[in-house]
């Protein structure tokens, strides 16, 4: 009779077997990196940045995050696993800097590094922070938004969270922008859909309901500019200018079609390949600047397929 | 902790208690097992600081898993207490940061907006009739909102309270035993773990728990005011879910308003590893802190082991129906 005994035992024996020349490869240089997320394409793109530094440099990486950039508790479980396995360096992009600051200060009595990447972490504990500078690519998208729209009339911005960094950079880089040099152009609302695609669209519909002389939307992350785009396709408008952030195959398509006039795009695969050389720097005792700007780029139409963006968007 | 016994006759009972034993020898190896075979697998794994990193993983999904138990041994769901959970240290975080008062007032608001909160959803299962599936899924959205309402949609920090961190990041164990660093929070699952262990096996109350589970109607007919013994149980439920928001809390130094969803299919996961039915009438505190460690055990030392994020999750589902489906055929068979 099958019993669990034995079918646990299969299924674990079956993982060690499959695993056992990983966790026997110590000597080589291990680098975890922690992240908020996991499955989106954004982050899937630092991982192929991060694979890529690791086979440059010969070293072996693992890239892991919580299935939702709410789960704070969840990333810092993932951390203190990477700790036990004593790894060279620490790649660490952190959902709530607070919550880290006990297991970084550990990493820091246990001599390894860690280098922030993405959003940054509210500490002294890391060595350097590979990021966009998310406020000034915003500030892009407002300068961008207000030529399109010639300088006045009613915007609004459909951010993907009020609490994280990049959620707040990017809301409040296209809103100082705004307030500062385009006095004619009202920000009538922002509204927050958490990145998910389907709130986003309900956002967007309800913002174009309310404001039916509305002239522009940026939505601050892939998964509000989609929402933003299906919200304005469904509510059958066409003058609407839409600027995005991030790729993905939905949103070159939709700046393709001209549906979305143009889009932000951060350099994700340059964030993991700079997090990881960067780490493997400090780990050697070499200096590594504070500050890491991994660059961005404005992209529409016309320069979609130029090598240079062509490089730095993911499907 | 001691067995599942329902009040039926002798022979039911002295079968259960059998079954109950064998089940919880079974999770337990399967434990034992897998800590071995992880630290076979990795040097790495089975080291004091990796240990108490997985207590305290389990820590708060271990509580949420208690109070989910409680409530599916009456025959009902509770798919609320991840959000409920978020919802009290949401609480604490008003009381305590917000409003400044003294820790102790924090903890006694949380764990009774807990028991509140449990009491409504128990009070809509009983009185209103509404499924508990419904119920708590109703109450689940509406604690969500209201955290995020009431918090600002901020995370809230306990920066200004002294001590709260030390709720689940502090270590009596380790004043005592130095260099037995275990965390508040594991020693506060175990004690929670116990006394629920105590109310379901040794009070009233948890013998019309298990009655409800196997059979509500015999129980109302013989005289029971059942929707009482059942908000009673959603109540307890709930303040338990509050002490795992003061868990999460302390922590993470804050409250996260927005976490919590998700969490309910995790603590129900564990209990039906630890062979709770989850068709009511059956099942211990003992095998739910057993499947909340297989849990993390699993999840941990396949972090360990670096296998690729993707595959540790179909591992974990296909340990859940592998020790459901095991559970079952043992039963048949038995």
């Amino acid at each position: 009779m099958l019993n669990r005994r034995t079918l646990l035992g299969a299924l674990s024996a079956a993982t060690l077997l499959a695993t056992a020349p990983a966790s026997f490869a110590q000597e080589t240089l291990y680098v975890p990196l922690i992240s908020k997320g996991f499955q989106h394409q954004f982050w899937q793109a630092v991982k192929a940045g991060a694979d890529q530094a690791a086979e440059e440099f010969g070293v072996r990486i693992t890239f892991e995050g919580p299935d939702s950039e709410t789960m704070v508790d969840r990333q810092i479980d993932m951390l203190a696993a990477a700790l036990a396995k004593k790894p060279t360096a620490i790649g660490f992009a952190a959902l709530d800097s607070q919550a880290a600051i006990p297991l970084l200060r550990q990493a820091k009595e246990m001599g390894i590094p860690v280098i922030a990447f993405d959003s940054g972490v509210d500490s002294d504990i890391p060595l350097s922070t590979a990021s966009t500078d998310n406020v000034a690519a915003a500030a892009l998208a407002a300068d961008k938004m207000a030529g399109l729209i010639g300088g006045s009339g009613k915007v609004a911005v459909v951010a993907h969270d009020q609490t994280s960094r990049t959620g707040i950079d990017r809301r409040d880089g296209f809103l100082d922008q705004i307030a500062a040099n385009y006095p004619n152009i009202e920000v009538v609302t922002v509204q927050y859909g958490a990145g998910d695609q389907l709130q986003s669209t309900e956002l967007t519909k309800a913002i174009l309901i309310a404001n039916p002389d509305l002239k522009g939307i940026f939505g601050t992350n892939e998964g509000s500019a989609i929402g933003v785009v299906n919200g304005v396709r469904e509510m059958a408008k066409t003058d609407i200018i839409i600027i995005g952030y991030d790729s993905g195959a939905a949103q070159k398509d939709a700046v393709r079609s001209g549906l979305m006039a143009g889009a932000i795009t951060q350099n994700p695969v340059g964030i993991g390949y700079e997090t990881v050389k960067a780490a493997i720097s400090a780990s050697k005792g070499m200096a590594v600047p504070a500050m890491i700007d991994t660059g961005f780029y404005y992209y529409d139409a016309t320069n979609i397929d130029d090598p240079a963006i062509a490089a730095v968007l993911y499907d | 902790m001691s067995d599942a016994t329902t009040p039926s006759t002798p022979s039911l009972m002295s079968r259960l208690i059998d079954t109950g034993a064998h089940q919880k020898l079974l999770a337990f190896a399967s434990l034992i097992l897998l800590l071995i075979g992880f630290s076979v697998a990795s040097p790495n794994f089975m080291q004091m600081s990796n240990m108490i990193a997985i207590l305290q993983a389990t820590s708060v999904n271990g509580v949420l898993a208690v109070a989910a138990t409680l409530v599916i041994i009456t025959g009902g769901i509770d798919l609320s207490v991840g959000t409920l959970m978020t919802f009290c240290a949401v609480i604490a975080g008003v009381v305590l940061t917000y409003a400044g008062m003294p820790l102790i007032f924090g903890v006694i608001a949380a764990i009774g907006a807990g028991a509140f909160c449990g009491l409504c959803s128990g009070a809509f299962v009983a009185k209103m009739k509404i499924p508990p599936f419904i119920a708590t899924l109703g109450m689940m959205l509406i604690l969500k909102g209201l955290s995020l309402v009431i918090s600002g949609t901020r995370p809230i920090y306990f920066n200004d309270t002294p001590g709260f961190d030390l709720i689940s990041r502090g270590s009596l164990i380790g004043k005592v035993i130095p260099g037995l660093q275990i965390p508040n929070g594991v020693l506060i699952l175990f004690l929670v773990a116990i006394t629920a262990s105590y109310v379901l096996n040794r009070t009233v109350l948890g013998r019309y728990t298990f009655a409800l589970g196997s059979n509500e109607e015999s129980v109302r007919l013989s005289g029971v005011n059942t929707d009482r013994w059942k908000m009673a149980i959603y109540a307890l439920a709930g303040g338990i879910c509050g002490i795992a928001g003061l868990l999460i809390a302390s922590r993470l130094n804050s409250a996260q308003p927005a976490l919590g969803l998700g969490y309910e299919l995790e603590a129900i996961a564990a209990v039906v590893i630890g062979g709770t039915s989850l068709s009511g009438g059956r099942g211990s505190i003992m095998g739910t802190l057993i499947g909340a460690l297989i849990m993390a055990v699993l999840i941990n030392g396949l972090r360990v082991l670096s296998v690729a994020q993707e595959w540790q999750t179909v591992v974990t589902g296909a340990i859940i129906i592998l020790a459901v489906y095991a559970d079952m055929v043992r039963r048949k068979s038995a």
